[in-house]
């Protein structure tokens, strides 16, 4: 540490010492720069296909606005951003379109993500350039568009877009802007190259960021291994006032909290960002990238990548268009893939292992490290902790490793919360150090994802919650509004009928009243028999005719008493219906109701003293016996009282027997085929179950297939192989599809042949018949608080009427999928 | 005598004091409601299935509140049933889940839409009002706010709702936990100074 400091003092000129903090922690691990920064930056490959993902970026992924087919010039923007965090994407040279689906990305996870695939036509032909040669002219809010429009995002490894870290509010005071160039990853130099051979345009990004900041100071902080950059750009701020502050080599002083206390001294409290410290954080490249999309006019197209590691032959810089594949890039670099051991994306520290070569570089992939087996070796297996401490000196968070070890191996997260895992950086340094060999971030990497996914359902189960309330608030109050509805029908309709008794208390309105609601019932009893006959003859029962014969002469009664009302309403009206016997009928009918909810009644007592195994279960059983031989007798008194005063006023009576009728007839027919059924829907289930596992391994296996041609790595008879495994999964799995297409056709023919309908048809009876159903209720609710009691009495009528219907279909239905084992799982 | 006395009277001031400080005290800081169903609730995972036997989780919430078993709620899993244990003091049960579905595949209810009636049953059973639609057309499911509670499925006349499991994307993958003690951590780098 204080040889790095007195060196410090060396490399600034007339011995003016910066201030320069110190951070707690770091580690010192092998540079390995000196393997890619000795060559300039030399272009990258020209690949047969660019692979675009639209999530180049944090935030949301862009939205496409090409199609496939389109022909694009290079810098034509591919897909707009899509909300406020996210970038546009572009292209980086002119071609074709001729994709846009999920392919392999850069991802820890291996998932695909969805990409634009761009085939290059080798012109390289721009489209229109917009150059601004002074920023200053366009104003903040348009230079910050036009960063946005650019795909400008951070090229220091997280991705975040720059429109929308420069876009602070006017309240926000910047007091240090500070441009990371430290790069204190081994392996990585990208940066160092980019600041020898192009510090003039990077010290040019940094006066547009002054522009649109503001800030107070603005400092370089650089790491003392990197001489040449620091001279360079040294040179290039001779006149500006951008200070070049080197700090000492150790890792990690690049990252973007512990820089800024590097610098400044200021800690960034947890939970917060930096600007909310008055600090902003930029890396040297990004302020690069900047400056090309004002001065020059061309959006993020390529990116100075480093391909470094043993087992390339040309390591260095290549400015890579961004979606060539890693395979392009390492082939361009010369790859010996005999000595390649691991392939690692980002540093190796921060970085993740490629599985998949074919993945894209994309704005975030500052290196890719082809490293031989001895250079990054397989890691040792994992031991027990020691408890040696060694991790809590070199945290540069000042956490406590181990504990937080503890706690998420045993998923105690809420213990790992208290003691700030969220503000783990995740620099690896504590699993560099570990001599136990444990892989420390991949735990807190583990603990972290967790924690985010409860918090996610959290914020999901309160939401959920809140729907539950709303909706169980709103179905109260509906019913309220009803009972509210009915009190005001119950109380108008009262009214009238005082009002009419103290009018005219004659024979002649109550005569009038009785007529109408025979008139009512006839009609709606005619109608119930029309509809039963119906059904009877398109399930072609043997009744059927005399269902119809019956209906006959419902309409028949029911057109008298119409003519009997018409005649009563014309004059003085014919008495056709003593009053004291229907008041008697209502009475009767009460009393059976009366009788059978207590019969009800007592039924539930004496289960629920079953179920208790109460000592007074049989008495109670006795007591429900004997309530219902009373409610039976009273509804025998009912029916011979109904049955006296004629057929027509017995409504809704001819459908009860004809489902008995119905269901007797289909019994029988059934009974032979029974074995049959059960034996089927045994076989259907274990078709369907034999299916679905062959369908999976034939997806998978065809899957793999893709994968591998797409990486092209596998050998011609490998890939031959797989081949011939996925046709014979795929024959397998249609094989059992067409045994169990089979099945069902026979499950579904015996059905045609029992019912005399296919299976089709008998759903969508059941469904007609309730929504008809339906209907009728919902015209019956509506004209309840408008039409008169015997328009609703027929209303009522009919919907029982179609009720029975519904109910008849939706047996039918039932019975038939039952019988023939078509039952859905 | 009279210090005795003084020394009664003292204490019967200082009694009659605090009585009405505690009186006024639980009149003006009266907790309204059961914190304590709030909080069982708040543990819930709120998917309204029912499959506890309630008509919701709040339902659910009074109950264990008045005694009822805790490891009623399969889609909470034994975690839940943890935390409600911990809650009440009460001993930590086997989950009671027999004839659910394993809970730890997350699902969503997906509407075959060429197949919908438009009944609009599935819309009344739904509990948490995430199925749009109107009658006699087409119904969807909002995916985000459906809880997989599975309670629309049973009521559809025409089997169309499906319940799928929600795949995982770039934004719910997480990474795992590693292998443990004796093994080879896959995902880590290993910098060695050669």
């Amino acid at each position: 540490m204080r040889a790095n400091l007195s060196l410090l003092q060396h490399l600034v000129p007339g011995g003016r010492r910066p201030p320069v903090h110190d951070f707690p922690g770091g580690v010192h691990p092998a540079e390995h720069k000196a393997v890619s920064n000795q060559a300039p930056i030399a272009p990258g490959p020209r690949p047969r296909q660019l692979v675009l993902p639209l999530n180049m970026h944090l935030g949301a992924p862009a939205r496409p606005i090409v199609a496939v087919g389109d022909r694009v010039l290079k810098g034509q923007m591919l897909a707009e951003p899509a909300g406020a965090v996210s970038a546009a994407l572009h292209a980086p040279t002119s071609g074709t379109v001729v994709a846009l689906g999920p392919r392999p990305i850069q991802h820890p996870s291996g998932m695909d993500a969805l990409c634009i695939v761009l085939e290059p036509d080798g012109e390289d032909r721009w489209t229109e350039r917009r150059a601004v040669a002074d920023h200053t002219r366009l104003g903040p809010g348009k230079l910050i568009a036009l960063l946005r429009d650019a795909g400008v995002a951070g090229l220091g490894g997280a991705g975040f877009p720059t429109s929308v870290k420069v876009n602070l509010g006017d309240h926000q005071r910047v007091e240090q802007l500070i441009i990371n160039a430290v790069e204190c990853e081994p392996y990585i130099t990208a940066d160092d190259r980019l600041m020898r051979e192009r510090a003039d345009e990077i010290v040019l990004g940094i006066q547009i960021l002054q522009y649109l900041l503001n800030p107070h100071d603005t400092l370089i902080g650089i790491e003392d291994n990197k001489p040449e950059a620091i001279a360079a750009l040294r040179d290039a701020c001779a006149d500006s006032d951008v200070e070049v502050r080197v700090v000492p080599t150790k890792y990690p002083s690049g990252g973007e909290k512990q820089l800024i206390q590097l610098l400044t001294g200021k800690e960034v409290p947890s939970g917060r960002i930096p600007a909310q410290c008055g600090v902003v954080c930029q890396n040297v490249g990004t302020a690069w990238a900047v400056k090309r999309a004002v001065h020059d006019g061309e959006p993020l197209l390529s990116r100075i990548t480093t391909v470094t590691g043993d087992a390339v032959a040309r390591p260095g810089n290549y400015e890579v268009w961004l979606g060539t594949p890693v395979t392009d890039l390492l082939h361009h670099a010369g790859v010996d893939k005999g000595r390649l051991g691991r392939l690692v994306m980002g540093g190796p520290m921060m970085g993740f292992t490629l599985h998949d070569p074919s993945v894209p570089v994309v704005k975030t992939s500052n290196c890719i490290i082809a490293a031989s087996a001895e250079e990054l070796p397989e890691p040792p297996p994992e031991q027990a902790c020691i408890r040696c401490g060694a991790c809590a000196e070199v945290c540069p968070a000042n956490l406590l490793p181990q504990q937080l070890y503890w706690y998420a191996k045993t998923d105690d997260f809420e213990r790992a919360q208290h003691h700030n895992l969220m503000d783990c950086i995740e620099c690896g340094a504590c699993a560099y150090v570990c001599p136990s060999h444990i892989p420390l971030v991949q735990y807190y990497r583990y603990a972290k994802g967790e924690i985010r996914t409860q918090t996610a359902e959290q914020i999901k189960a309160d939401r959920a919650r809140e729907r539950f309330e709303a909706r169980q608030a709103r179905l109260e109050r509906e019913q309220a509004e009803k009972g509210a509805r009915r009190r005001a029908r119950l109380e108008a309709n009262r009214k009238k009928q005082e009002a009419a008794a103290d009018h005219a208390p004659g024979a002649g309105d109550e005569k009038l009243a009785a007529l109408k609601k025979e008139v009512g019932q006839a009609s709606s009893a005619y109608k119930a028999a029309v509809k039963a006959a119906k059904t009877a003859e398109a399930q072609e029962a043997d009744n059927a005719e005399e269902l119809r014969a019956r209906a006959d002469s419902l309409k028949a009664e029911a057109d008298r008493a119409k003519a009997a009302l018409r005649d009563a309403k014309a004059a003085t009206p014919a008495p056709t219906a003593a009053p004291a016997e229907s008041s008697a009928l209502a009475d009767l009918k009460k009393a059976v109701g009366e009788a059978s909810s207590a019969y009800k009644a007592a039924v539930k007592a004496a289960k629920n003293a079953e179920a208790e195994q109460a000592d007074d279960a049989d008495a109670l059983r006795a007591r429900a016996d004997q309530l219902k031989a009373e409610a039976d007798r009273l509804k025998a008194e009912l029916r011979e009282a109904k049955a006296a005063q004629g057929p027509a006023a017995a409504p809704a009576a001819p459908t009860p027997p004809k489902q008995d009728k119905n269901t007797a007839a289909e019994k029988p027919a059934t009974v032979g085929d029974d074995q049959a059924a059960a034996k089927r829907q045994k076989r259907l289930k274990a078709l369907k179950t034999a299916y679905n596992v062959a369908h999976k391994q034939y997806k998978e296996a065809h899957a793999a297939v893709e994968r591998a041609e797409r990486a092209g790595q596998d050998s011609e008879e490998a890939l031959a192989a797989m081949h011939a495994k996925v046709e014979k999964l795929k024959a397998k799995a249609d094989h059992c599809r067409d045994a169990l297409d089979a099945l069902v056709e026979q499950a579904k023919a015996a059905i045609l042949a029992h019912t005399g309908k296919d299976l089709k048809t008998l759903k969508l009876d059941a469904a007609r018949a309730e929504s008809v159903l339906r209907d009728k209720a919902d015209e019956l609710e509506r004209r309840r608080d408008t039409s008169d009691a015997d328009t609703l009495e027929t209303l009522n009528s009919e919907l029982d009427a179609l009720q029975e219907h519904a109910q008849l279909t939706r047996l039918a239905l039932k019975t038939a999928v039952e019988e023939q084992g078509l039952v859905e799982e | 005598m009279t210090t005795v006395l003084i020394a009664i009277a003292a204490l019967l001031g200082l009694a009659a004091l605090f009585g009405a400080v505690l009186g006024y005290a639980s009149e003006k800081f009266k907790v309204e409601g059961d914190p304590i169903v709030e909080q069982i609730d708040a543990l819930l995972p709120q998917t309204q299935c029912g499959q506890c036997g309630h008509p919701g989780c709040r339902p659910y919430a009074e109950a264990i509140a008045e005694g009822e078993e805790h490891n009623r709620c399969p889609p909470g899993g034994d975690t839940t049933v943890e935390a409600l244990a911990d809650l009440l003091g009460r001993e930590v049960l086997p989950l009671d889940n027999e004839g659910a579905e394993d809970a730890s595949v997350e699902r969503v209810a997906w509407i075959r839409e060429d197949e919908c009636i438009g009944c609009t049953k599935c819309i009344q059973a739904c509990p948490v009002d995430a199925i749009v639609g109107a009658a006699k057309q087409m119904h969807t499911v909002i995916a985000d706010e459906c809880t997989g509670c599975d309670l629309c499925v049973d009521p559809c006349p025409v089997d169309c709702i499906d319940m799928i499991e929600r795949p995982v994307t770039l934004a719910t993958w997480t990474w795992n936990r590693p292998a443990g003690i004796g093994r080879r951590p896959e995902q880590r780098i290993e910098v060695v100074n050669l």
